[in-house]
C-alpha cells in the first residue's frame, strides 16, 4: 500500500511569503488596469454630463468603437473609473470597502447589525456567509457519510459496484444548476423547506469526490496485506476495520477537501433560487439591481470561507495522519 | 515421486504421529489470458514434525504456489494435502500456521506493538494476555523496547524480524516462511538466519522455507527440496547430514560445500531437461 509521502520539500512560512505576495501584487495591478476598459463608456457618459468635450463627440460614434481605443483617444478623463457608482468592474478598494461596510460596519453601526439588535443583521455578509455555512456543513456531512457507505457497499458487493458506479458518474454530468430548482420544488412539495433542501444539492455534489475516493483508498491495501487477513482468518467485517478503512484514509481526507468546496457550491447554488438568505441570494440580488459591488464582495465572502474550510480540512488530516503514525 | 522423510528424522519416532504436512501428487493448473499455466505437477512430499524444509528453485518452479497451498491461500485442482490432518482450509481455521510473506508487510499505522498484536486482536486474545504475548515473542526476535516504534523508524531487517514476531505470537506450531530475506543485503542475511535457527531450536516449529539462495538452503534446512519449472515439481530432496548446531562458518566445512553442490546439480538437471 503506497501511503502519502510525507518527505518532500515544503519551503517554511517564511520563504513561501514572497513569491505568494508577489503574485497577489501581480494579480491587483492588472485588477486595476482592466477596470479602466471595462468602465470608459460609463465613465465617459458621465464626464460628457459634467461637461467635457470626448472624443469621438456623439455617443453613436462610441458605441461601435472598442474600448481600448476610448481609453486611447480620452487619456485624461478616465479618473472616475475606479470610483463609480454602479461600475462594470468595481476597483479592488471599492470591493474592499463594500466588505468592511457590509460586514464589521453593519453589525456595530448598523440598526439592525448586532450591537444594537442583538441579532446578526440580514443586511450583512456574516449573517448570509453564516446561512450558507450551515447548509454547507449539513449537506457534507450528509454527502461525505453517503460516500462512505456507498464506497464501503461498492468494494464489497459486485452488483453494487456494477450498479451504483454508473449512476454516480451520471448523476454529476447533470448541470447543477438545472437540478437545483428542481430539487428545491420537488421538497417543497413534500413539505421539506428551508435548511434541508439546500443541503441535499451539497451533499448531491459532495458525495461524489468522496465514493471514488473512498472506493480507490478501501481497494488500497495490496495482495499480501489481504492474504495476511485471510490466513488468520479474519472475517470481512474486521478486515475492513483493521486494515481497509485505516489504509483509505490519506484518500479519504484528499476526497474532503474536493467534497467541502463542492459542498460551498451547492449551498450557494442552493439559494439562487430560494432566496431566504445566503451568499447566493445576495449575488442574485446584486444582480438583479446591477449592485456589482455587492456581487464581488459576497464572491470573496465565498472564496474566503471556501480557503477556510479547505484549510480546516487539512489541519484535520496533518492531525489524523500524526496520530496515525504516518507522518512525523 | 513420494518422498518419504518421516522414517529418517529421530524426532518423528519419538512422537510417533503423522507428518504434519502430507502431500501426495499435488496438482495445480492456473487459467491464464495466456492459456493455462501447470504451476505444480505431482508434487508428493512429507514433512515430519519439527523439520525445517527449505523450497529452492528459479522463477516459477511453482515453490511459493506450493507453500501458498499449504497456506489455503491456492486451491488445487488435483491430488490430496493434509495439514496437520486437515485440508489446507479447515488448517487456516483453526489457525494452524503462522505466515511470513517477502515484505514484512506491517501496518504503517499501527506501533511494532500493535502490528505484532493484530493476529491476537482477530483471534480473541484477551488484553493482558496480548500485551504478554507481544513482550514475549519481540524479545525472541531481539526486538525489545521497540515496541511503540512506527514501522518506518525501524531499518528494513528489523521490519521483517517485527513480521516473524507477528506470525509467532499465537500458538501455531508451523511456519511458512516466503522468502522472508529475499530483499535484505547479505550481512543482515546471515545474522537473521542465525537468529532463525536459534528461534527455531527454542520454539520447536515446523518451518517450510522458501529461498532463492542455495547457502541460506543448505545452512538452516534439515531437508532441502530442489524444485524445476515448467511444470513445477520436485527434482530432488535431500536430508542434511549437518549438525543442529550451526555456526556460520559451518558454510566453509566439506559437508556444506558438498550439500551445495549437490543442490546445484539437482537445480542445473531441473534446467536441462
Amino acid at each position: 500500500m503506497s501511503v502519502a509521502s510525507t518527505t518532500s520539500v515544503t519551503p517554511r512560512r517564511g520563504q513561501r511569503l514572497p513569491p505568494v505576495l508577489g503574485v497577489v501584487l501581480a494579480l491587483i495591478a492588472l485588477w486595476y488596469v482592466a477596470v479602466v476598459p471595462m468602465n470608459a463608456r460609463e465613465t465617459l457618459t458621465q464626464a460628457e454630463r459634467a461637461g467635457a468635450i470626448i472624443d469621438p463627440p456623439t455617443a453613436v460614434d462610441r458605441r461601435d468603437m472598442s474600448s481600448w481605443a476610448l481609453v486611447a483617444r480620452n487619456p485624461g478623463l478616465l479618473g472616475a473609473s475606479w470610483s463609480l457608482d454602479r461600475p462594470r468592474l468595481p476597483a479592488p478598494h471599492q470591493v474592499v470597502t463594500e466588505l468592511y461596510a457590509s460586514t464589521i460596519d453593519e453589525e456595530i453601526n448598523g440598526r439592525s447589525g448586532i450591537v444594537q439588535s442583538g441579532t446578526l443583521s440580514n443586511r450583512s455578509l456574516v449573517y448570509h456567509g453564516l446561512v450558507t455555512l450551515n447548509a454547507t456543513f449539513l449537506g457534507f456531512v450528509i454527502g461525505a457519510t453517503l460516500g462512505v457507505v456507498l464506497a464501503i457497499g461498492i468494494v464489497h458487493s459486485r452488483v453494487m459496484d456494477m450498479s451504483v458506479m454508473p449512476w454516480a458518474i451520471v448523476s454529476q454530468t447533470i448541470p447543477i444548476v438545472a437540478l437545483a430548482p428542481m430539487i428545491i420544488v420537488v421538497l417543497y412539495s413534500v413539505g421539506v423547506q428551508g435548511l434541508l433542501p439546500k443541503a441535499v444539492i451539497s451533499a448531491y455534489l459532495s458525495f461524489f469526490p468522496v465514493v471514488v475516493g473512498m472506493v480507490k483508498g478501501l481497494r488500497s491495501p495490496d495482495r499480501m496485506q489481504l492474504d495476511l487477513m485471510h490466513t488468520y482468518n479474519a472475517s470481512k467485517a474486521r478486515v475492513l476495520w483493521a486494515l481497509r478503512l485505516p489504509a483509505s484514509v490519506p484518500y479519504l481526507f484528499a476526497s474532503l477537501k474536493i467534497a467541502i468546496a463542492a459542498s460551498l457550491v451547492g449551498a450557494i447554488v442552493g439559494e439562487l433560487p430560494v432566496q431566504k438568505g445566503g451568499l447566493g441570494a445576495r449575488m442574485l440580488a446584486g444582480s438583479y439591481y446591477g449592485q456589482t459591488v455587492q456581487i464581488w464582495a459576497a464572491l470573496f465572502v465565498a472564496a474566503a470561507l471556501a480557503a477556510l474550510l479547505v484549510w480546516a480540512i487539512g489541519a484535520a488530516e496533518r492531525r489524523a495522519l500524526r496520530r496515525m503514525g504516518m507522518a512525523p | 515421486m513420494i518422498e518419504d522423510l518421516k522414517a529418517e528424522v529421530p524426532g518423528q519416532a519419538r512422537d510417533g504421529a503423522a507428518p504434519v504436512i502430507q502431500a501426495s501428487h499435488l496438482d495445480l493448473t492456473f487459467q491464464t489470458a495466456d492459456g493455462p499455466v501447470h504451476a505444480l505437477k505431482d508434487v508428493s512430499l512429507d514433512i515430519p514434525k519439527g523439520a525445517f524444509v527449505s523450497f529452492i528453485g528459479p522463477s516459477g518452479c511453482g515453490k511459493t504456489t506450493f507453500l501458498r497451498c499449504i497456506a489455503g491461500l491456492e486451491h488445487l485442482t488435483g491430488g490430496i494435502l493434509s495439514v496437520n490432518g486437515m485440508t489446507p482450509d479447515a488448517a487456516r481455521r483453526a489457525r494452524a500456521y503462522g505466515y511470513v510473506f517477502q515484505a514484512a508487510g506491517l501496518y504503517p499505522w499501527r506501533t511494532i506493538g500493535r502490528n505484532v498484536a493484530l493476529p491476537l486482536e482477530i483471534m480473541g486474545y484477551s488484553r493482558a494476555e496480548r500485551a504478554d504475548r507481544v513482550a514475549r515473542v519481540l524479545e525472541l526476535v531481539d526486538l525489545a523496547g521497540f515496541e511503540n516504534r512506527f514501522p518506518w523508524q525501524l531499518s528494513g531487517g528489523m521490519q521483517q524480524r517485527a513480521s516473524i514476531a507477528r506470525a509467532l505470537a499465537f500458538d501455531a506450531d508451523i511456519l511458512l516462511m516466503d522468502e522472508p530475506f529475499g530483499a535484505l543485503d547479505e550481512i543482515v542475511r546471515d545474522r537473521l538466519n542465525e537468529e532463525l535457527l536459534r528461534l527455531w531450536d527454542k520454539t520447536h516449529k515446523t518451518i517450510a522455507f522458501v529461498t532463492h539462495s542455495i547457502p541460506e538452503a543448505v545452512y538452516l534446512s534439515t531437508h532441502i527440496v530442489v524444485m524445476s519449472p515448467r511444470p513445477g515439481r520436485i527434482t530432488d530432496v535431500i536430508e542434511s547430514p549437518l549438525p543442529k548446531d550451526r555456526p556460520l562458518d559451518i558454510r566453509d566445512t566439506p559437508d556444506f560445500i558438498a550439500i551445495a553442490h549437490r543442490v546445484r546439480e539437482g537445480l542445473r538437471a531441473g534446467y536441462q531437461e
